[in-house]
């Protein structure tokens, strides 16, 4: 079973794909373009399509997704955290 | 490989301009608020045809005006449409939209109100629906090329999984269409913040690139104009928020998704315009749902492909709205609103080629004349997009 998708292997979060995500499991990765496998270890419980942090990531730093900036850290995160609006912001709005 | 090639076709209605639609309908188009009434009582008295009520038209000044009438000039225009009946408060501009309409040289006519109250307009214009209708229920399917098909986008209560599944789905099945010589179109201006250098690098020549860019800072201003903190959760939506999507970025790279890797963005056109040639045209449009998929309805579109996350619900009175969902939780608790699962894809059990083929194959079924899960619902959400105040 394929617990997360990233899209680029450069990508700092990847999106949980299916339900029952807890803290403690051992996650299986998809890196779609590539199609290679990865894994991370939850930090916490994820829902279904939020994301998981891939490495630890500072405030300020820039978050990646589709191997593409899509806005900034506001608190610290710890690989296998759910990473969402709590600790990442817009660079737009 | 792909399960559509030059030589694909389907059975389709070909109107008096040639253009070829896949319904048949027959459709009561109030010009303003003020007559739905009337446009809803001729439509129960005469059956097989819809009426299309909306709040506006009136006291709409200057492009907003111009909007307003293009809108529902292209909405009777689309081929999807067999013949229009207009109603309208006063005979003006019932007759403006008559005479934008009559240019297809599809049947349309128009009644005003004033001077004869709703009985006797509603007894008038239900003799011409019943003419109408009975005309438009001998026209047969004919055999089509694949490409007369007017094919457009936009996606709604996006999720994460729209960005890797649904909108990938679209976005396959837009290469192959845009290599066949199919007229296609996407838009949601806004959500395209964050990506924008993507859609200009797409763009087919450097006029392309300025139109687009023009749309795309003319819709930032508006933005800015007007702009809280995130939008007041419009952008990303709760829903979008709750589904994992965390800014407007993050959404925008998931939007892009639907007009694949290799088609070229080939021309732009402002709200409810009319494309020039085939290709892949960028429409200025709000993301609203119900706003964009009636504006894609008034630009001609015959078929529309609605990647959803979440679960949007959305259809169109005009334009069959096909869903495509690769949300494993929504397939389960929402199946009646999806047309194509594709969850498989985020299991590695299907291939984006296989999933891009299983929306064309839908697509042509839907082409053929089966009903979308949105046309057996009942949704016929037709929302007309306002650039400002009334006078």
């Amino acid at each position: 079973m394929i617990h997360f998708v990233l899209h680029d292997k450069q990508d700092s979060v990847a999106v949980v794909v299916v339900e029952g995500v807890k803290a403690g499991m051992k996650l299986k990765g998809w890196i779609m373009d590539e199609d290679k496998s990865t894994s991370v270890t939850a930090k916490q419980d994820i829902p279904i399509g939020h994301k998981v942090a891939l490495r630890k990531m500072a405030v300020g730093d820039t978050v990646i997704k589709y191997g593409i900036d899509m806005g900034k850290v506001v608190k610290p995160i710890a690989a296998g955290e759910h990473a969402h609006v709590h600790n990442i912001k817009t660079k737009r709005w | 490989m792909s399960i559509v090639t030059k030589k694909t076709t389907f059975l389709g209605y070909r109107r008096e301009n040639g253009r070829v639609g896949i319904r048949n309908h027959v459709i009561i188009l109030p010009l303003d608020d003020l007559s739905n009434a009337a446009a809803e009582a001729v439509a129960h008295n005469i059956k097989g045809t819809l009426a299309i009520p909306h709040p506006y038209g009136r006291l709409q000044f200057g492009a907003d005006l111009e909007l307003h009438f293009r809108t529902l000039i292209g909405t009777g225009c689309n081929p999807n449409v067999a013949a229009v009946v207009v109603i309208g408060i006063e005979d003006g501009w019932t007759q403006k939209v008559v005479d934008g309409i009559k240019a297809t040289g599809k049947p349309v006519v128009g009644f005003g109100i004033e001077q004869h109250g709703d009985h006797d307009t509603i007894m008038r214009a239900s003799k011409a629906a019943r003419e109408y209708v009975q005309w438009a229920s001998e026209k047969q399917r004919e055999k089509c090329s694949i490409k007369e098909l007017w094919v457009s986008t936009k996606c709604g209560e996006s999720d994460t999984t729209s960005g890797c599944g649904a909108n990938p789905t679209v976005g396959d099945a837009f290469d192959k269409l845009h290599a066949l010589g199919n007229t296609l179109c996407f838009g949601e201006t806004t959500e395209l913040t964050g990506g924008e250098h993507i859609v200009a690098a797409r763009c087919a020549n450097d006029k392309v690139r300025e139109q687009f860019m023009f749309m795309f800072n003319r819709y930032q201003d508006v933005i800015n104009r007007h702009k809280t903190s995130d939008l007041s959760d419009s952008q990303p939506t709760k829903g979008n928020i709750l589904g994992g999507l965390t800014t407007i970025e993050e959404k925008a790279l998931g939007n892009i998704q639907k007009i694949g890797k290799r088609c070229t963005v080939d021309g732009v056109i402002d709200k409810a315009e009319m494309p020039t040639h085939p290709g892949l045209w960028f429409m200025d449009s709000s993301s609203a749902a119900a706003e964009m998929v009636t504006l894609c309805a008034a630009s001609g579109y015959a078929v529309h492909f609605f990647p959803t996350g979440q679960g949007n619900v959305i259809g169109n009175p005009i334009l069959p709205v096909i869903k495509i969902c690769a949300n494993p939780r929504t397939v389960r608790t929402m199946s009646e609103h999806v047309d194509v699962d594709v969850t498989g894809l985020l299991q590695r059990d299907i291939t984006q080629g296989e999933a891009g083929d299983r929306l064309l194959d839908c697509m042509l079924r839907t082409a053929n004349g089966r009903l979308t899960a949105a046309e057996a619902l009942g949704h016929r959400e037709f929302v007309l997009t306002r650039l400002y105040e009334s006078a």
